[in-house]
């Protein structure tokens, strides 16, 4: 593994500790009623995060298997909380079907499949699938819906995969792993400080009426602190120069942010708090890898164009 | 069997129920730990009785037996000796000659505290649609008034394996698991009870409806 990796693997550990122990001491010290959520959310970080270190570790493979894995969840959470139609049952069961071919794409670093795939074929297959069913009511909106779900859940989440295709000389002391860490741990790293900062400062809210928790000083507060940690990790585990860590860390604080309260928009149009239960203390995969569907293809494209 | 029963289960079902479809279990405390009980669900798909015995562990697989149509699964020999074996079925025979006591063998498994599986709708019918309950279950709770009947209402299973089709898709199931009730003096009122508890289950999930 680079030494730089290495380092920063060791360091996302110590910053679990380092949660783990916050979160013990408020407990012990300022107990209340929403520590239990707290100490569940506390635990799905461990699992998450070691699942996540350990595929990175392993190697590219298995990384790229993780985030099909993560993809094949988050659609499936997807088909599961939206309308579907009883005519759709075996177009959905292609639209599974994709998750395989574009994680071969990854796995096989062909950029120009990789990136048409869902948005031209697929995106021409789906509806061919339903005419051949031949169910005309609600076949707009199901099309709609469908693709909707695959770019998210499927296109989206695979750019994050994308980053392990590509050279290692981007900066040969992190590898192309060094990209993938840098852009999967500030996603969550924003989620958190954004939730911080709300919850230390936030008044005024940003958009009441998608998601009510969101304040203007969770806001500003997480996109600073991520820009600021962008800043200070890029020269370790990226080959971003100058004003480049600063422009990525504004990318990913604001997309992240966005990410977020489209998935909030979705479950709040459908009536839902959380998407699903599969993560104790989060909700489900789509609520912990919202923001990551807007942030992996704004990063990678930023780092493509700039580097390879 | 047992061996045959909980290998089935590890390795295939289990694997397939967490990884194909993931169940999203509520009011898992409702559950009845042992015997002699009743889980009563809708039903919608072969996977419902499949999730239902999964939720408990394999130890105590062999006390959960599932009530089943005794023409459709004794149907043939390889099904019937699956159903008999791996699934471990109480055959319960829908059209009883005269005379004969369709519910005595069924009986005689509560007595011994076994815990039952049974769809009260009868069939799985129109999928992830609830349709009217039949009065057997009512029959059974007379006979054993002080057995707890548990009702679990499922969704989801509908859509990932619906009546009349072989292809699995993938869908997140859902289980609620409703307060016990037990025999309430009439069949009537029995009856009643247990559809006012799948209706307050079925509220809860606030599901569309799959068309």
């Amino acid at each position: 593994m680079p030494p730089n990796l290495r380092y920063a693997l060791a360091g996302i550990l110590a910053l679990l500790v380092l949660g783990t122990v916050i979160i013990g001491l408020k407990k012990l010290l300022k107990p209340g009623p929403g520590d239990r959520e707290l100490w569940l959310r506390m635990r799905s970080w461990w699992v998450m995060a070691g699942l996540f270190i350990l595929a990175i570790a392993v190697d590219r493979a298995l990384s790229i298997v993780f985030f099909a894995l993560v993809s094949f969840l988050a659609l499936k959470e997807y088909f599961s909380i939206i309308p579907t139609r009883r005519a759709d049952r075996r177009v959905l069961f292609w639209a599974y079907l994709a998750i395989p071919v574009q994680y071969f794409w990854v796995a096989d670093a062909w950029f120009g499949m990789f990136i048409i795939f869902i948005p031209v074929y697929l995106f021409l297959f789906i509806p061919l699938k339903m005419v051949v069913v031949g169910e005309t009511q609600g076949f707009l909106k199901a099309a709609g819906t469908i693709h909707w779900g695959l770019m998210t859940a499927v296109f989206s989440l695979s750019h994050a995969a994308f980053l392990l295709a590509l050279p290692d000389t981007g900066n040969p002391a992190a590898g192309s792993a060094g990209l993938l860490l840098f852009l999967v741990f500030l996603t969550q790293f924003n989620d958190v400080m954004q939730f911080v900062w709300g919850k230390l400062a936030g008044r005024r809210k940003v958009i009441p009426k998608v998601s009510p928790g969101k304040t203007v000083a969770g806001f500003v507060g997480g996109v600073s602190t991520t820009t600021l940690v962008a800043w200070l990790a890029a020269p370790y585990l990226t080959p971003l120069t100058g004003w480049q860590p600063i422009a990525a860390g504004l990318i990913i604080g604001i997309g992240g942010f966005v990410g977020d309260v489209t998935i909030s928009a979705l479950k709040r149009d459908l009536g839902i708090k959380d998407s699903g239960s599969l993560i104790p203390g989060h909700g489900g995969i789509l609520d912990r890898v919202d923001s990551l569907t807007y942030t992996a293809p704004l990063f990678f494209h930023f780092v493509y164009y700039l580097h390879y | 069997m047992r061996w045959a029963q909980a290998a089935f289960f590890l390795l295939l079902v289990r694997p397939f129920l967490a990884l194909v479809l993931g169940v999203n279990l509520r009011h898992a405390a409702r559950l009845p730990q042992s015997g002699p009980a009743i889980l009563a669900a809708n039903h919608n798909s072969h996977l419902d009785t499949l999730l239902l015995m999964s939720l408990y562990p394999l130890a105590q697989l062999h006390r959960v037996r599932p009530v089943a149509a005794a023409d459709y699964f004794l149907r043939n020999r390889f099904v019937a000796w699956f159903a008999l074996h791996i699934m471990h079925i109480l055959p319960l025979s829908r059209r009883p000659r005269p005379g004969e006591k369709p519910l005595a063998h069924i009986e005689a498994a509560l007595a011994a505290g076994d815990i039952l599986i049974l769809f009260p709708e009868g069939s799985r019918g129109e999928p992830e649609k609830r349709s009217a309950l039949k009065s057997g279950i009512a029959h059974l709770m007379e006979d054993a008034p002080t057995v707890p009947v548990v009702p679990i209402y499922l969704h989801g299973l509908g859509k990932a394996l619906p009546r009349g089709d072989w292809l699995p898709v993938p869908f997140f199931a859902d289980a609620f698991v409703g307060e016990p009730l037990v025999w309430q003096g009439t069949r009537a009122s029995s009856m009643q009870a247990l559809e006012a508890r799948f209706q307050q289950l079925e509220e809860e999930g606030r599901f569309d409806a799959w068309e």
